[in-house]
């Protein structure tokens, strides 16, 4: 595999370079919410409006999917969704590294994401959240509890591979069409930039998703 | 004048974004030279191809489902086209996982 010419490389990090890229991610997002929180605005314009018009559809999807009480995790969603956002479109620029390419970052999201809904079931529900695995009936738990226990399980898999997939794929494409011809990849950028908004939305999605089953009331 | 010359620089930039690429791909293309069959590469073509056939069909029928419900219903395409999205994202992720384990197996 070719080794890329990278921007920002840290002396004695150069192994790691989705570790630098996602301190550059976080400085970009830092300078973004400085420059808005500096003049905010009642009636918002320029990246002010931006940010608020996707803060906004995010909030109507948490409160859409979990209801009263889904309020307390918007600060994580919404740091998921700019963080992978970033992140994807990121790697789009000519001499910079997706984090997201790389499987550590996805799956570091992904076991957030996990362990926060099988705690945040614990606590809401108590004992009784580790119940709902054995099935409706008694008789049902040794055909539920294994199907259960590896849907669980899958959920963090699929959610990590998903993302890493498609952005270390798009990666991949673009940099093996660039050997053949420098103006191939462009097409394919183009496509990167609607999978990257897509990507995001859907770990997102499936995020809000997965807390909103850890916390229904059991039917 | 000032905005269409800005957006020429910035496509000038992204288009040479390929050529040290290039250069630097000369060292990768030689070859084993084994006389082994390449089965993993075989495995890798074989098995992303299935997986991209079970994957077209359903997304192909995601797609004949949204659009049938478009056509019933025209004033819901916002909805109907944010579903129809998340479906084949959901869909393509099957065959992304496919695109995983053969770059794992091809690397």
């Amino acid at each position: 595999m070719t080794e890329p010419l990278l921007y920002f490389q840290i002396l004695g990090l150069e192994q790691y370079p989705h570790l630098t890229y996602t301190w550059v991610v976080m400085i970009i997002l830092l300078v973004m919410t400085f420059l808005i929180r500096r003049n905010i605005e009642m009636v918002p314009k320029g990246i002010q409006n931006l940010v608020e018009l996707i803060l906004i559809q995010l909030v109507q999807m948490v409160d859409d999917y979990i209801g009263p009480g889904g309020r307390r995790f918007i600060p994580l969603i919404a740091t998921l969704a700019f963080f992978i956002f970033v992140a994807n479109i990121i790697g789009l620029f000519p001499g910079c590294l997706s984090p997201t390419a790389n499987i550590n970052t996805n799956v570091a999201m992904a076991l957030v994401v996990f362990l926060l809904y099988q705690f945040v079931g614990y606590q809401q529900h108590g004992t009784k959240y580790f119940k709902t695995f054995f099935g409706p009936v008694w008789w049902l738990t040794p055909l539920m509890l294994p199907i259960e226990i590896l849907s669980h399980l899958a959920r963090p898999v699929t959610l990590s591979l998903r993302l890493f997939g498609n952005i270390r794929g798009e990666e991949l494409v673009i940099l093996v069409l660039g050997t053949m011809f420098f103006l191939l990849p462009l097409p394919m950028m183009l496509f990167g930039i609607f999978t990257s908004i897509l990507q995001t939305f859907v770990f997102v999605m499936l995020a809000t998703v997965y807390l909103s089953l850890a916390v229904e009331e059991p039917h | 004048m000032k905005r269409v010359l800005g957006f020429v620089a910035l496509g000038l930039l992204f288009m040479f974004e390929g050529i040290p690429m290039a250069f630097a791909a000369e060292a990768v293309v030689e070859t084993g030279g084994t006389n082994q069959p390449d089965l993993a590469g075989l495995g890798a073509a074989v098995g992303l191809g299935l997986a991209a056939l079970g994957g077209g069909i359903g997304m192909g029928l995601a797609v004949n489902g949204a659009v049938n419900s478009i056509a019933r219903n025209p004033g819901l395409y916002g909805r109907i086209f944010m579903n129809m999205m998340i479906g084949l994202a959901l869909i393509e992720g099957l065959v992304i996982y496919t695109l995983v384990i053969a770059l794992v197996k091809l690397f």
